[in-house]
């Protein structure tokens, strides 16, 4: 059953064309990537999601126009609040929803050991590690209970070791929850990773070059038959990434978004 | 190097009288026990503490006492008279000695300093969030508001005195002219450094202007709110001594004029003494209550102090 539709979707900054038509769709209970340079414009979709900003097109869910709080949004970097002890960070998007402070801590509480976070409820963002830090911000996104998780370059300013980490933990946990998600990433080897499907985008301005399918079981991280598959479907995308990226038509705009 | 060897000997008591348990081990441990992870400050981390309290004021002390005995030994074998310099210990004396005056007169200082104050922080707050919600006001306002730091005190204080007469009011209104303005800025500024993504964040979860204020906004603003606090509250007292001397019945800048008028320097600078002692105590307050609104920043430093000892835990599994 397809949950997000998005049909020829546009976005104009004044002259500066970011996204030229991009039509997409995320089934219930599918991960999807979209994948594509940076500076792309994948950060301006997620903006017309969210409804932070307008644009042209159709954005349907569930058959009918899109509106107001479908997705819970994961950003870029982990967003804590420093001034927050990690259970009332965890706690934010229900707050924000109009749930009692303490109603709201007692429905997340039980979710921490889940996260790997038991025994931290009390501690400050600042006390955690970056790994820790983004399961927190995962936890603040999950609970929300939304149809549809966002998630913007989770991982992307995580040292490398750590980034594999969390990458395999959250397939682990995406195979125990089967959320709906949406991933917005630059890294190829996270997107085959974790999708069932990877939009791959131009750079700007962005429309949908390919769609690819990843067919490999779950989970993902056992076998080195599995690894030689998706190092394959890894290399197609690269080639399609690269072959777009021509040099010569647009000076490098330098954005590391 | 007095200093240090207080420290060293403080250390070398502390090891001591306690088996050895350092601070630096009960850190390593600490993470590794679950709940009870935040290491809580015991006797020993209380023990250590006033060690670097005393470490680390060791060299102002000392450079404070070198400064009063020079000007003793220059005041009392200098042949200088004591109505044009009078050494620290007949300051001191004769302060004892006027020592109901000096704290009839203290009081009503204490007390225009934290009604003007009050009243500045106030306001502050309060203009800060208008000029956050109404961006064109803060362009209304900020060509006054920095017009009125450049207006000089010595000037405005008897005419605003001659406006609004010797009550409390005028001296509430100098001192809120002095300390409004750091603390406005600061706050205006801290609104602004909010991180972009934390406002996405609770946008997209449903959250309205007057949330994202409450929620994010006014929290980010807090470390800046706080040092402009603390360049403000050094203003304070001088702004209230400066609206006493003005004209006042009672309070330390009226003590001062009348003592300098009756050629007793000894006496202007045993007020001087009180009121340096005032500033340094609200400065104390102001530090001590950032300490208890801001605890996540002591978290932070403990957090960087264990660092360099040490990987913290919980990366255990990723």
């Amino acid at each position: 059953m397809t949950r997000l539709e998005l049909r020829d979707v546009r976005k104009n900054f004044g002259a500066l064309e970011v996204l030229a038509g991009i039509s997409l769709d995320v089934a219930a209970g599918e991960f999807v990537s979209i994948l594509g340079p940076s500076g792309a414009g994948k950060s301006t979709l997620f903006q017309l999601l969210t409804g932070a900003i307008r644009g042209e097109g159709e954005m349907r869910f569930d058959g009918a126009p899109l509106d107001g709080a479908r997705f819970a949004f994961m950003p870029q970097r982990d967003a804590l609040m420093p001034w927050r002890r990690v259970i009332d960070n965890a706690t934010l998007g229900l707050e924000v929803q109009g749930m009692k402070r303490r109603a709201a801590r007692e429905r997340v509480a039980p979710m921490f050991a889940e996260f790997g976070l038991a025994g931290f409820e009390r501690a400050w963002p600042a006390e955690l590690s970056g790994g820790m830090r983004q399961r927190a911000a995962l936890l603040r996104t999950v609970v929300q209970q939304r149809d549809m998780l966002l998630l913007d370059e989770p991982f992307g300013a995580l040292d490398a070791l750590t980034r594999a980490a969390m990458q395999r933990w959250l397939e682990t946990m995406w195979r125990s929850h089967r959320w709906t998600a949406l991933l917005i990433t630059h890294d190829v080897r996270e997107a085959v990773l974790l999708s069932d499907r990877i939009y791959v985008l131009s750079a700007r301005p962005a429309r949908v070059v390919s769609e690819v399918a990843v067919p490999l079981p779950r989970p993902r991280t056992e076998s080195a038959e599995l690894a030689r598959e998706a190092a394959a479907i890894e290399a197609g995308i690269l080639d399609t990434l690269l072959g777009l990226a021509d040099p010569n038509s647009r000076s490098s705009d330098g954005e590391t978004k | 190097m007095l200093s240090r060897r207080l420290g060293r000997w403080l250390r070398a008591r502390r090891s001591s009288i306690a088996p050895r348990k350092s601070r630096k081990t009960a850190f390593l441990r600490a993470p590794l026990c679950p709940a009870g992870h935040l290491p809580r400050k015991g006797p020993q981390g209380g023990r250590s503490a006033v060690a670097t309290a005393i470490t680390k004021l060791a060299p102002a002390v000392l450079s404070l006492a070198m400064l009063l005995t020079a000007w003793e030994l220059y005041a009392r074998f200098g042949d200088i008279a004591p109505t044009i310099l009078p050494a620290p210990s007949r300051v001191l004396a004769q302060a004892w000695e006027s020592r109901a005056a000096l704290a009839e007169n203290t009081l009503p200082t204490i007390s225009a300093t934290l009604a003007g104050f009050a009243c500045s922080l106030l306001a502050a707050f309060v203009l800060s969030a208008l000029v956050d919600f109404l961006p064109r006001l803060r362009r209304a306002l900020f060509p006054i508001l920095i017009a009125s730091q450049t207006l000089p005190l010595v000037a405005i204080a008897p005419l605003v005195v001659l406006w609004f007469g010797f009550g409390l009011l005028p001296k509430i209104l100098l001192i809120a002219l002095v300390t409004f303005f750091p603390m406005m800025v600061a706050l205006v500024e801290g609104y602004a450094a909010t991180e972009k993504e934390i406002s996405q964040m609770l946008a997209a979860m449903g959250a309205g202007r007057w949330r994202i204020f409450w929620l994010a906004r006014l929290p980010s603003a807090l470390p800046y709110f706080f040092a402009g606090l603390r360049i403000s509250i050094t203003y304070a007292v001088v702004g209230a001594i400066f609206a006493e001397y003005a004209g006042a019945a009672k309070g330390l800048g009226i003590y001062m004029l009348s003592a300098k008028n009756n050629f007793r320097p000894d006496l202007v600078l045993a007020a001087v003494a009180v009121s340096s002692a005032l500033t340094l105590a609200l400065f104390g307050l102001a530090v001590l209550v950032q300490r208890l609104a801001m605890p996540w920043e002591n978290a932070k430093s403990e957090r960087a102090g264990r660092d360099d000892k040490a990987e913290p835990s919980g990366e255990g599994r990723p």
